[in-house]
């Protein structure tokens, strides 16, 4: 194998190691699937460099993602590799992955997406807000006309 | 200012001690208003709203961490985000006179929050094209949580100004009491001036002008007149304060105060 396919599967293989890394408030998805992660790669010097985002400034979760996932690339042998904090371009709820929304969905939580919004219970676009913020920072409180379920929503950003 | 020669080393030192401070000016009013919106928290109006002011307080103290971590090392004398926050004395902190401005009623607090989130508004968009890349980075990603910070902000001062003449009555005795704060929001110090000609900061007067458009938008919304520009001296960003400061740090930092250095 050449050095560069050698370093490609070496990332894919850490990305896939992230993709099972759960967010701490929402387990149905993974630091992937939220678009957390934003870069793998090895460097000239052999050492891979992983850096991740922070979603809220001020998301209690940060902290508890950082160690969650310095834990796992030491527990798959990684424990050389850089962990870095990546502040610009700043995160988006665009970034969430079509897989992460279609767990979130499953979950009971309306994606982030434009409106209108569709109670992730029954379908229905009969919905409403009851509140832009809710349990965590990245859900706003919603209700269905319909079959008259309050659900959360992931907040736009 | 310091006119003719400067020798660099000197120069650069002043710099940097003028962008600490210019740092430390934006990380303490978020603190600020993100302890005094913490207050509220089991006591909002309903339990929508009283989440709603938990997660402003969060995201503002979320921000000033990072502007906070962000100015100990422009100081570069290791003091990190939990020094600076809970070891500094009143005199010290350089937050707006506004944000510290007591709780009062929800049209208090109604009034202060959206006022701030109007100023923090157009100074994190400019900020966003800083040359200084990381508070450019702090301030897009800042700048995107205020304009949901506005969103509910400004949609309470139309529901409250435009509501009953109970809710009207105490938005305006809010607006009044709270109106000459505003003094200091783009009043432009040598802090400021310095920042401005090294392309940190943008000149503060354009962002004055929106400023000023986008309140007089939402005071219409809300059917309430715009004042006049306030005549008050302004002093919080430079180190003085009204009594309600110190009352607040008092809560906030006893626990480091009482016990230095503890940690759960």
């Amino acid at each position: 194998m050449s050095a560069a396919a050698e370093s490609s599967a070496l990332e894919q293989q850490v990305w896939r190691l992230l993709a099972g890394v759960p967010d701490p408030e929402i387990p149905v998805v993974s630091i992937v699937d939220l678009g957390i992660v934003r870069y793998v790669r090895r460097d000239g010097a052999g050492r891979l460099h992983v850096g991740i985002t922070p979603t809220y400034s001020g998301c209690p979760a940060t902290a508890a993602i950082r160690s969650a996932t310095r834990a796992a690339l030491d527990e798959a042998g990684y424990a050389d590799a850089l962990l870095e904090e990546v502040l610009a371009p700043a995160w988006s709820s665009d970034w969430v992955t079509p897989a992460g929304r279609a767990r979130l969905a499953a979950f009971g939580i309306a994606p982030p997406q434009a409106d209108p919004v569709r109670c992730p219970r029954c379908g229905s676009a009969a919905t409403e807000r009851v509140s832009e913020f809710g349990s965590t920072p990245c859900k706003a409180h919603y209700r269905c006309a319909e079959c008259r379920e309050p659900f959360d929503r992931f907040k736009c950003i | 200012m310091s006119g003719g020669a400067v020798a660099p080393v000197q120069g650069e030192r002043a710099l940097g001690e003028a962008l600490c401070r210019y740092v430390l000016r934006l990380a303490d009013t978020s603190l600020v208003l993100g302890q005094r919106l913490g207050e509220w928290v089991g006591h909002g109006p309903a339990l929508e709203e009283d989440l709603g002011l938990a997660n402003l307080a969060l995201d503002l103290i979320g921000q000033a961490r990072l502007l906070l971590t962000y100015a100990g090392e422009v100081e570069g004398k290791g003091r990190d985000e939990d020094a600076l926050a809970y070891l500094r004395d009143a005199p010290e902190f350089l937050n707006l006179q506004l944000a510290e401005q007591p709780n009062g009623d929800f049209a208090q607090t109604i009034v202060r929050q959206w006022l701030i989130d109007c100023w923090q508004l157009e100074i994190y968009a400019d900020l966003a094209g800083s040359s200084d890349g990381r508070l450019a980075a702090i301030a897009a990603k800042a700048v995107k949580e205020t304009r949901y910070h506005h969103r509910f902000s400004s949609g309470w001062l139309a529901r409250l100004g435009d509501g009953t003449a109970e809710s009207r009555a105490r938005t305006r005795a809010a607006l009044d009491s709270l109106w000459r704060f505003t003094a200091e929001l783009f009043a432009a110090d040598e802090v400021d001036e310095r920042m401005t000609a090294a392309g940190i900061a943008a000149p503060l007067a354009p962002a004055a002008e929106r400023w000023r458009a986008r309140v007089a938008t939402d005071l219409d919304a809300a059917t309430l007149a715009l004042p006049p520009p306030p005549q008050y001296p302004w002093h919080g960003r430079r180190g003085v304060h009204t009594e309600h400061l110190g009352h607040l740090l008092g809560e906030m930092q006893h626990l480091q105060r009482a016990y230095p250095g503890v940690r759960w």
